[in-house]
């Protein structure tokens, strides 16, 4: 497992994403799913915000996904790529690029979720190039 | 109903300073508060209404109307970042439109050189307590890699490449060297700006504003006051707002908010985008100026690479001279915040007031365009239509 850069910090959590947090400790990306309309969201919340239902539920996302867009921050202590990724499920996350040439990204494509120990009892989902 | 008409902009006023360490920042707010109202010919005893966003310190309205001694019967703190000061042009001509008010004073003031901030590249926490701050400080999100996101999308959807987004800088510097005070004054080339070093891909330093110190403050009157006035007024024709966001995870990073305020302002104003003399369009990176002209409808969507490349942006040159100021690509950008140098440039063309060398030839209808937060995640548009009084 990858450690934390020095861009990167723990997550502060609240009880109604805490159970997002604690997955990733498991190795688990957990996504939102709308059991009135279907809809899968990103960030998680409790009440849809497709249709304002309050019936939704985790879902474990299959990790996968495509590079949406990505910027390499060259002005920083140690450049790195910040993206946002599309889930197989179907929402857009952000997240870094990690364990690759960062001039190697590019959009479209093909990533998988790899989790960063925050040393806190949490993981940060990041994506690596298939 | 409609503020068609309704209110009037009867004061005007940008600080001069753009490095502001001998000034506090309620001291800034009141000295552009006194400034604006000078130049309506009115006095702190006339404002009945006030307006400020979150670059206002303390508790806002309530902190600043207390320091600048206001007695106010109307308070409207708005916040929709650099966007905040467009939208509150609105809310005063709605607010006099209903007879809420007569006077409204709107200030902006911040000190971020001043403090040193690093205001692009550092993650930036707007409060921890952010539903969204979790999925996003920890990545190190910063405004220039989210800008940055933005940019690359659009080059990749449409094409557009970084010597297009270049002509938007140039356009603005070609204009900055008229202003004294401008933080850029030098007239930049494309290779200028594509040779300058790399901030966040695809965004050079020479694509990202300046960060100064200021601020500046409008007075909005209504029809009746403006009549009684020495000083010419410009009258507001229309304002659209809209927020745009990420839509739960259906991100699009290629339009920004403008694509419904600025439908809204051309509606409430009975006018076309092809009715525009001048244009005062939101600064803070090339790749905003790029799609907010597309999102205005000044070009078609994916377009505006080859709108600026063409020189349509400068004065005297192209079909829609902006920010002749110099904007907050060369000139100022106080507080991190645009919104309000981009009206106040707005009304100095309206009045013929702009610099002789940038000032558009008969100029008689204007818009201004504030955006706020960020569009590489949670933003706010809005659109003023403005008119010279005696078109
Ligand atoms: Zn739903």
């Amino acid at each position: 497992m990858s450690h934390l850069a020095a861009h990167n910090s723990a997550p502060q959590s609240n009880i109604e994403i805490q159970p997002f947090w604690d997955a990733t400790a498991k190795g688990q990306l957990l996504l939102k799913q709308c059991k009135a309309c279907g809809e899968v969201h990103y960030y998680p919340r409790t009440i849809c915000p497709f249709c304002f239902s309050d019936d939704t539920v985790w879902i474990e996302a299959s990790g996968q996904g495509v590079i949406y867009s990505y910027s390499v921050i060259r002005r920083a202590e140690v450049p790195y790529v910040i993206a946002y990724v599309t889930l197989q499920e179907g929402p857009t996350m952000m997240t870094n690029i990690i364990d690759c040439d960062i001039d190697s990204v590019r959009i479209d494509m093909a990533v998988k979720v790899s989790f960063v120990d925050t040393g806190e009892g949490t993981a940060l989902p990041m994506f690596t190039p298939v | 109903m409609s503020i068609r008409n309704k209110a009037y902009i009867a004061g005007a006023y940008e600080h001069p300073t753009r490095h502001a360490i001998d000034k506090s920042t309620p001291q800034l707010h009141a000295e552009v508060a006194k400034g604006a109202l000078e130049d309506a010919g009115l006095t702190k005893d006339d404002v009945d209404a006030y307006y400020c966003a979150g670059d206002a310190p303390g508790l806002g309205g309530l902190s600043m109307v207390e320091y600048m001694g206001l007695q106010v019967q109307h308070i409207d703190t708005t916040e929709m970042g650099g966007s905040s000061y467009v939208a509150h042009i609105g809310h005063a001509a709605a607010a006099i439109a209903a007879g809420k008010c007569n006077v409204a004073l709107i200030t902006l003031a911040g000190r971020p050189k001043a403090e040193g901030m690093a205001t692009g590249t550092k993650p930036r926490a707007w409060g921890m307590d952010a539903p969204d701050a979790s999925f996003e400080f920890p990545f190190g999100s910063t405004v220039t890699n989210n800008y940055g996101m933005a940019a690359m999308r659009h080059m990749h959807e449409f094409g557009t490449t970084s010597e297009q987004l270049a002509w938007i800088k140039v356009a603005a510097s070609h204009h900055a060297q008229y202003n004294e005070l401008a933080a850029i004054r030098k007239v930049l080339t494309v290779e200028d700006v594509v040779n300058s070093p790399m901030i966040s891909d695809p965004l050079h330093r020479m694509d990202c504003c300046v960060i100064t110190d200021g601020g500046g403050a409008l007075v909005i009157v209504s029809p009746e006051i403006a009549k009684k006035l020495k000083r010419q007024c410009v009258r507001i024709l229309g304002h659209g707002e809209a927020p745009k966001t990420r839509i739960g995870g259906r991100i699009d990073l290629t339009y920004t908010g403008a694509r419904w305020s600025g439908p809204a302002a051309f509606a409430e104003a009975k006018v076309t985008p092809a009715d525009i003399d001048y244009a005062s369009i939101y600064d803070s990176f090339t790749i905003t100026v790029l799609e907010t002209i597309e999102d205005l409808g000044f070009c078609e969507k994916g377009k505006g690479g080859q709108f600026v490349a063409d020189g349509n942006l400068i004065s005297g040159v192209g079909k829609l001279p902006f920010n002749t100021d110099g904007g907050g690509l060369c000139n100022n950008h106080p507080a991190n915040r645009g919104g309000m140098t981009k009206v106040l440039e707005a009304v100095r063309q309206l009045r013929g007031e702009a610099h002789p060398s940038v000032q558009v030839a008969n100029c008689k209808l204007a818009v201004a365009h504030g955006t706020g937060g960020s569009v590489g995640t949670r933003m706010g548009s809005a659109t003023v239509i403005l008119e010279r009084d005696d078109a």
